[in-house]
């Protein structure tokens, strides 16, 4: 126990000393992003699926699509779920039980940015207004842990959904019917994609490992869109940013999220 | 669809695009609490009370080198047109995590340890911003309960709606507006301390938004501080 403790402190001193010196623990840039290794179509049961790597975190992530009822004010929408959950296999201080406040706003912030940058056409997707549409449900499972869980699921939530294969749904006395052998591609509007930044003194740091997340003051996600447009954004950690970071982080998130997406173009 | 905003940049409840709605608070409401604010931000009527610093239950969580800090955000059944659960959501969960890192910043709990410092907030009533709002009565409430603090957190949003950049989203804005961007600052460190972004911005407007949202933070911090006087300074008494 308290070796431990004294090599997490001496591990943080060190991530400080590097960062002074302008480097990083595994030798990356300040901007870089771990090496994303993404696999589509490895669920053949789920209508689409992936399975990301982002450095040593990973993420499965399945969509089922089936069809529902609207949201109440929402009756000319289809409706989009995205859910993420850390696995209790991920992490030996994951618990399995229901989702405390991190997970919760992994999921959300998940959802978020695949909702406000209007990836999905939702319109496309409704059979009868106000009483029946289809639901796109994109499930994440991160199976291992190292940082950065907020891109890691939103890369393979989006390459999950960027790969799917919309079946087709009419209505036939009153009900919705799957037309077998018909599928359709989604209707994608854009791509999100989605930056974490984490603060550590006054460095801005790019995909964060789990060691490095231990030593942050403060982190960011910021998610775009593919006309470079700022739509999501979610400030975590105990402490904050200035303008001037501000202003810098959504930059950055510009940049290296161009990169990644053409990563992710080339699923579609 | 209600038209959000007429021809001469009048919003739908009579504002301009670069003006607050009514904000009153009230200092010290509760009395078993060791700190408490009311304040009505537009339509929003939210109460935070204080606890502590107090023992920590379950004792798992006390941390032995500092006091910690724990927020609980919730709407009352009857705060929304539709009746709410009252069991805690998951937007629930999710704003009092965001509340809660809004104000860790501002707090000095080293000099507690083993203690806990609880905000808890309830919507009484809301209206677009409630988490905005109910940061602004927690800061407060946490200066009335004689927490060490190194600044006020104030928050405010600012959004798109008809095209145009606009302080303080309200229901309807945010419900049919293009974007909504809430923001907590400490006035005097010049650091924002919660930020969140649903909706589409240029990086120009993302800027706009931004530094839109700090103006009113600056303009509610005033209020924030003329509220705690009135408590603290009222009848010459300091």
């Amino acid at each position: 126990m308290t070796s431990s403790v004294i090599i997490e402190q001496l591990k943080r001193e060190k991530i400080l000393d590097l960062l002074n010196q302008g480097k990083r623990i595994d030798g990356r840039g300040l901007h870089d992003q771990r090496h994303l290794s993404i696999e589509t179509t490895i669920i053949p049961k789920a209508n689409g699926s992936a399975r990301v790597k982002l450095g040593d975190t990973e993420v499965v992530t399945g969509v089922k699509i089936q069809p529902d009822k609207p949201f109440p004010d929402l009756g000319d929408k289809g409706i989009l779920i995205c859910t993420a959950e850390i696995l209790p296999l991920a992490d030996p201080k994951a618990e399995p039980g229901p989702p405390g406040e991190e997970v919760i706003e992994l999921a959300r912030v998940v959802d978020r940015g695949i909702r406000e940058t209007e990836m999905l056409d939702l319109k496309q997707l409704v059979l009868i207004k106000d009483k029946s549409v289809i639901g796109i449900f994109v499930d994440s499972s991160v199976i291992n842990t190292d940082g950065n869980l907020f891109d890691a699921c939103s890369y393979a939530a989006v390459a999950a959904i960027l790969s799917c294969t919309v079946p087709k749904y009419e209505i036939k006395n009153d009900a919705p019917a799957l037309v077998e052998g018909v599928t359709s591609k989604p209707p994608i509007q854009t791509i999100p994609v989605s930056v974490t930044m984490a603060r550590i003194g006054d460095h801005i740091i790019v995909d964060p490992t789990a060691d490095e997340e231990a030593c942050m003051n403060a982190r960011i996600t910021i998610t775009t869109n593919s006309d470079g447009n700022i739509c999501a954004l979610q400030k975590g950690g105990s402490d904050g940013f200035t303008v001037e970071q501000l202003l810098k982080c959504s930059e950055i998130a510009l940049s290296v999220g161009t990169k990644i997406r053409k990563q992710l173009e080339k699923l579609m | 669809m209600t038209q959000l905003m007429n021809e001469n940049g009048i919003r739908c409840d009579g504002r301009s695009i670069d003006q607050i709605r009514n904000v009153s608070i009230k200092v010290g409401v509760l009395k078993n609490a060791d700190g408490s604010a009311y304040i009505e931000f537009g339509k929003n009527k939210i109460l935070a009370g204080i606890f502590g610093p107090r023992d920590v239950h379950p004792k798992h969580m006390a941390d032995q080198d500092s006091g910690i800090l724990r927020c609980r955000y919730h709407m009352s059944p009857f705060s929304v047109t539709e009746r709410k659960n009252p069991a805690p959501s998951r937007r629930e969960i999710e704003i009092s995590k965001v509340i809660k890192e809004a104000l860790q910043p501002a707090v000095i709990l080293k000099d507690f340890p083993r203690t806990v410092v609880d905000v808890f907030i309830e919507v009484l009533q809301a209206d677009g911003g409630s988490r905005c709002a109910a940061l602004d009565a927690a800061s407060v409430a946490l200066v009335d309960a004689g927490i060490p603090m190194r600044d006020i957190v104030a928050a405010c949003a600012a959004g798109k709606v008809a095209d145009k950049i606009v302080l303080d989203v309200n229901d309807e804005e945010d419900k049919e507006g293009q974007a909504d961007m809430p923001v907590a600052y400490m006035p005097n460190l010049g650091k924002i301390t919660l930020m969140q972004l649903d909706g589409i911005l240029t990086p120009v407007e993302y800027k706009k938004c931004l530094e839109t949202a700090i103006g009113g933070c600056k303009q509610v911090y005033e209020i924030q501080k003329k509220a705690l006087m009135e408590k603290y300074f009222k009848n010459g008494e300091a």
